[in-house]
């Protein structure tokens, strides 16, 4: 008890000191897709002086998913909050099609928020809601609304309440400091999960949302522990002689893909967390390694390079051999599913540099999505709708997202050494 | 239980100090900055003189001079390597031999071998390819006669980089097996 205690007060701290300064990733818009739909989201009306600007905070997420362009704040005229003020003819001559108007109060537990999407063109209410936000996670409320918004639009269902775990690193050979974090989707309210002198790699979120498997070289080896995020309580996976790496849960959350080395070359093995007994997956002299399971749970895709070269391969676990997906280029890696498990996100070496790709199932043409030209790691949102991966900008790591169209893409810049290793969360509620 | 071989070389470091002083072979090599790899290359094949002629005998102490040295550790720990391989260049033999003499001198002595890549590439296979760097220290070593029971290998990848930076001369950099006594 007094340990967990502990625990939430070193969380205040950090958030009091993440408010402070800049732990936080702060979002830049790198792209925007010409086909995003123009929206309004009103200031939400009482909310002066409150700790966040809920509006700004939707507006945001709405951008950042490529699929809405927000009119800026200057351009309205009038700012109702509740859809019987709403002139649509004001709207319609700023092209808009869709209004977001609200208000905020502040109650004796927290506040309350109202909500009303409008349909511009429609003339009509799409959708309203009253929030009634506990304590001060109005960030977490704003997050809410952004969900019922593009959910309400698009019929996806939205992953702005969602979470994403990142590496640190700084300092150079011997003398280095990583650290494992946990934020909000849109890169805010960052928590520190784990600090060591020694690398710490390829976190991977349990489908509950609940748990993080990691490697870490802490005991000057590396191992994968499992680690509870809400009260940091671990368990060491796997220890083995040589690699233990690039753990992946299975979407049943009672087994982990994993790579290890310690037969020779890096296999792939499942690990059945409960029993922590292990079946080996590939039996061969070459690499095998960045396992990810399907979402059907029925098949694995992974990186092997029994051709020569790296490439994508996937193997059905009800048997028979691993069928290779990849054929474009001498390098392909690191492939992710997409959650309908029809489509693959990987890195390609292109002409121009290692780039976030996407390939269908159905067919092997691959279609390059990013534009930098060092990326890893992608990492795709439980909805689908974006990869997120580390690349460089400026000599330092940092986070960029990519839709999967490719239409649009943004960066989360730190402002602390190298960020890399992302990895999106499952739905949260 | 790592004490005991690390005292006695310690002591055989110490006892070498004061033989240095009229050999050939003592001190040149301090001071090693990376990328210098001539003076890696000159320094090692100093400490192994003689060695040309016994590269490929299983024998690598024959005189009383080279038993001094090989009750050192040899000084140039790093070896590079060429992008995407994991072949020993042969302007690094020389110093694989150096330290498969001294481990074969000093049964007692435990090295691990840390194999790092460059940035380029994903960081788990960048993993796989640093561990296979290590294997192949490993391996030489293993065929110049040292026991597999004196070996660990530990690859960090991309994870631990000399120099940070891009382009060809720091990924030159990166690219490495350490040793580590």
């Amino acid at each position: 008890m007094q340990s967990l205690s502990k625990v939430w007060l070193f969380c205040a701290l950090l958030l009091v000191s993440s408010l402070a300064s800049a732990n936080n990733l702060t979002i830049e818009i790198t792209r925007g897709s010409d086909q995003a739909l123009p929206i309004g989201v009103v200031p939400f009306a009482g909310s002066d002086g409150m700790p966040e600007d809920v509006a700004q905070i939707v507006q945001d997420d709405l951008e950042r998913s490529g699929y809405f362009d927000p009119l800026a704040r200057s351009d309205m005229f009038e700012q109702p909050s509740q859809s019987n003020d709403v002139q649509f003819g004001t709207w319609r001559s700023l092209d808009v099609r869709y209004l977001v108007v609200g208000r905020a109060e502040q109650t004796e537990g927290g506040f309350e928020l109202q909500f009303e999407l409008m349909d511009i063109s429609g003339q009509r209410r799409m959708v309203g809601e009253t929030v009634t936000v506990r304590g001060n996670d109005l960030r977490g409320a704003a997050h809410y609304i952004s969900d019922q918004i593009f959910e309400e639009i698009t019929d996806i269902r939205g992953a702005f309440s969602t979470k994403i775990a990142y590496v640190t690193a700084q300092g150079v050979a011997d003398n280095m400091q990583f650290g494992l974090y946990v934020a909000d989707a849109d890169g805010r309210r960052s928590e520190q999960v784990l600090t060591s002198d020694q690398p710490i790699m390829s976190p991977a979120w349990s489908p509950d949302g609940g748990k993080l498997a990691y490697v870490s070289f802490e005991s000057g080896r590396p191992a994968i522990y499992i680690q509870n995020v809400a009260t940091g309580q671990r368990v060491q996976a796997t220890s083995f002689e040589g690699i233990n790496g690039a753990p992946t849960w299975s979407p049943d959350g009672r087994r982990i893909a994993m790579s290890l080395s310690k037969d020779g070359q890096p296999e792939i093995y499942i690990m059945d967390i409960g029993s922590r007994s292990l079946e080996r997956i590939t039996n061969n002299n070459s690499i095998d390694t960045e396992p990810a399971w399907a979402p059907d749970g029925q098949r694995l895709l992974f990186t092997s390079d029994r051709s020569g070269g790296p490439q994508l391969y996937q193997y059905s676990l009800s048997g028979g051999e691993a069928e290779r997906l990849t054929f474009t280029g001498n390098y392909n890696a690191r492939g992710r599913y997409s959650p309908d498990g029809e489509q693959i996100f990987l890195i390609h070496r292109s002409s121009r540099g290692y780039q976030v790709a996407r390939q269908d199932l159905s067919g092997d043409r691959l279609v390059v999505l990013s534009e930098s030209t060092r990326d890893e790691s992608p990492s795709v949102a439980p909805n689908g709708t974006m990869v997120i991966f580390a690349t460089q900008q400026g000599g330092n790591g940092v986070l960029s997202a990519v839709s999967a169209d490719g239409r649009s893409s943004f960066r989360l810049p730190s402002a602390q050494g190298d960020v890399r290793d992302p990895a999106w969360s499952p739905f949260l509620n | 239980m790592q004490l005991k071989p690390l005292a006695r070389s310690l002591a055989a470091a110490l006892s070498i100090v004061v033989i240095a002083g009229c050999s050939s072979t003592g001190g040149t090599q301090d001071g090693d900055s990376y990328g210098s790899q001539d003076g890696s290359t000159t320094g090692s094949s100093t400490s192994g003189t003689g060695t040309g002629s016994q590269y490929g005998s299983s024998t690598g102490s024959g005189s009383g001079a080279s038993q001094q040295a090989d009750s050192r550790i040899p000084e140039v720990r790093t070896i590079y390597f060429d992008y995407d391989r994991d072949t020993i260049k042969n302007e690094y033999e020389s110093v694989v031999m150096a330290h498969a003499r001294y481990l074969r001198a000093n049964p007692n002595a435990q090295v691990v071998l840390h194999g790092h890549t460059d940035e380029r590439g994903t960081r788990e296979y960048n993993m796989a390819l640093g561990e296979r760097r290590a294997n192949a220290v490993a391996r030489f070593l293993n065929i110049q006669g040292v026991s597999s029971s004196q070996m660990s290998v530990v690859s960090y990848g991309e994870e631990r980089p000399a120099v940070n930076g891009q382009g060809e001369s720091a990924y030159a950099q990166n690219r490495r097996v350490v040793f580590n006594y």
